[in-house]
């Protein structure tokens, strides 16, 4: 009652004031008011028509100042922050090399992204992959696509998305550091954007989609920022890739410890800052969803940081920095899923969870296995999106975002424990078509290119033998 | 004429530098070097993996020093390099058969 009688109000305010704004052609010169009461009243419905127009037009221009910071945001977390952090942790000889992949992907993507990589993702209605509609952006303009975000234009949204596209196969090369070539870095990750991320994306939050949660999906998997479409499918890949590649040259006997840890430091705190783009952004809108996942994230991320550093002093009597900002990581990717369906107390608990669990990951499974996932791409995103996932399935609920309907259950905090298992066929989908999907590339990719550099580049170190360069020149 | 070559700990550095300043010595050459003698090393942790570094930083000192000044700097070297713990270094004298100033092609202990 107080709400509609504020409302009144502001109305009444605001049609007051139409014609003191002089941007209004149309409205009567105030020498000419008249009282309301001896007024047409068609005229009073144009002004609520005028009114109504400013309104949208006002809501367009905050969601859109909001969506195009964070897609900004999104950037940064590739370059230079996912590349600082990687290029932090190899070792000296190969740090442009994984820098240069990074800076690559966000030049390649983008230019595929508008042939066809927008279309594939958000095009159509199919339940796998999308169409050719949108290919080379026909039809993406500054007119909203109602579908997706009824309120920014859907330029805005096609580049906040390509974003995404851009930091997933970035993610991969932590895997493949240090010992893949940059021509079969290239082609592998210009396909598996094709192969594997574009039908994932579409799936989960495309039209039609398999798992869409929101536009009629078979399985609703909830997954608000990218726990599968970005976190497991390219942890997976990631894993796939370290033991198709094999061991890095020397591993495990020889150490490898990072160059700069100064630089990850950076690159996690880039890292982290963006995270509000990736997280909160998804809300597609400034609204009050936006602030809850904000929240979210940034809990989440101080309580992994937590966890894994507590881990760490526990079993070696330390707590290290590269441990806290892994932790912090750890815990901004498991919160992608659960961002915009989380309360604050569950994201403290989804971020302590998948600190110390992605600590278990990357000190002990890792060295049972023996595999060389040299920067923990899989460690870190694999096994962080998937706690995520199935995490949000328990604690996503109504109260934070409706998705399923006014009132009705989200997650199992809500008494709808069916979602978990929603959310493990999206997870189980999500494992298997990064699997599949990169095992086939890399065969592919092996036959065109080659995958490996030789073992004397290697000694010699990427930034010389594939960029003919070297990061730190000491003699000039 | 003798070379000394001392291997101190680089903290210990500026005053030894200072100390040798005072005795007189107008020349030495600096390099920073890797080693270990009976000192451990100690170990890193990066994501669970441990790494031994046993090579520790160290500075190296040379010079060449006409007999009457060696007791001199090595006392002056002693006194200040010293903090008492494993890893202070050590000195190693050697006779030198000749210097030659590259300049002017001055010899002997002339030339240092």
């Amino acid at each position: 009652m107080k709400r509609t009688v504020w409302k009144c109000c502001l109305l009444f305010a605001m049609v007051h004031a139409v014609p003191l704004h002089a941007q209004q052609p149309s409205a009567a010169p105030s020498s000419q008011r008249t009282p309301y009461a001896t007024q047409a009243p068609n005229l009073t419905n144009e002004k609520l028509a005028q009114l109504d127009q400013r309104v949208t037009a006002a809501q367009s221009s905050a969601d859109n100042a909001w969506m195009l910071v964070s897609a900004a945001l999104v950037l940064m977390m590739t370059g230079p922050g996912l590349a600082l952090f990687y290029g932090g942790l190899v070792r000296r000889k190969n740090t442009l090399a994984i820098m240069m992949q990074s800076f690559m992907l966000m030049a390649v993507i983008t230019v595929m992204w508008a042939l066809v990589g927008y279309s594939l993702c958000f095009g159509g209605n199919g339940p796998v992959i999308g169409g050719f509609e949108h290919a080379f952006l026909r039809g993406v303009g500054t007119e909203p696509n109602a579908d997706y975000a009824g309120t920014i234009p859907q330029m805005t949204f096609m580049v906040y998305q390509l974003m995404f596209a851009i930091i997933t196969p970035a993610l991969i090369t932590g895997a493949t550091a240090e010992r893949m070539k940059f021509s079969g870095t290239v082609l592998f990750m210009i396909l598996w954007f094709l192969v594997v991320y574009a039908p994932l994306a579409h799936m989960v939050w495309g039209k039609g989609g398999l798992l869409n949660a929101s536009l009629g999906g078979r399985f609703p998997t909830l997954d608000f920022a990218g726990g599968t479409v970005v976190h497991i499918s390219s942890g997976v890949s990631a894993f796939v890739c370290a033991l198709y590649l094999g061991k890095r040259t020397g591993f495990p006997k020889q150490p490898m410890p990072p160059h700069s840890l100064v630089l990850s430091f950076i690159g996690a705190c880039l890292l982290w800052v963006g995270w509000f783009g990736f997280n909160a952004g998804s809300a597609l809108a400034s609204s009050p969803l936006a602030t809850s996942a904000f929240v979210a994230t940034h809990f989440a991320a101080a309580a992994a940081a937590l966890s894994w550093s507590v881990a760490e002093w526990i079993k070696n009597g330390r707590a290290s920095a590269l441990g806290a900002i892994s932790g912090a990581v750890a815990g901004l990717v498991a919160i992608t899923p659960a961002a915009g369906f989380v309360a604050p107390m569950p994201a403290l608990i989804i971020g302590l969870v998948a600190g110390a669990c992605c600590y278990w990951m990357v000190t002990r499974v890792k060295a049972i296995f023996g595999y060389d996932d040299a920067l923990d791409a899989f460690g870190v995103h694999g096994a962080g999106g998937t706690i995520g996932a199935l995490l949000t399935g328990v604690f996503a609920t109504q109260v934070i975002n409706p998705i399923f309907g006014a009132g009705k259950a989200v997650g199992g905090s809500d008494g709808h424990w069916g979602q978990v298992g929603n959310q493990l066929v999206g997870v189980l989908i999500a494992w298997g078509f990064a699997l599949v999907g990169t095992l086939v590339l890399l065969k592919v990719v092996d036959l065109i290119t080659g995958l490996r550099v030789t073992e004397d580049q290697e000694i010699e170190g990427l930034d010389i033998t594939q960029h003919g360069e070297e990061a730190y020149n000491l003699e000039s | 004429m003798m070379k000394l070559e001392a291997i101190i700990q680089p903290s210990r550095f500026e005053s030894v530098k200072d100390a040798l300043r005072e005795v007189g010595i107008e020349g030495m050459t600096v390099t920073e070097v890797r080693g270990h003698g009976r000192q451990k090393g100690h170990t890193e942790v990066y994501r669970g993996r441990e790494y031994t570094v046993d090579l520790l930083p160290k500075l190296k000192l040379e010079m060449v020093l006409p007999d009457k000044l060696v007791n001199t700097v090595v006392d002056t070297i002693l006194k200040t390099a010293k903090t008492g713990k494993i890893g202070d270094g050590k000195i190693f004298l050697s006779r030198v058969e000749e210097a030659i100033r590259i300049r002017n092609e001055e010899r002997g202990e002339s030339a240092l």
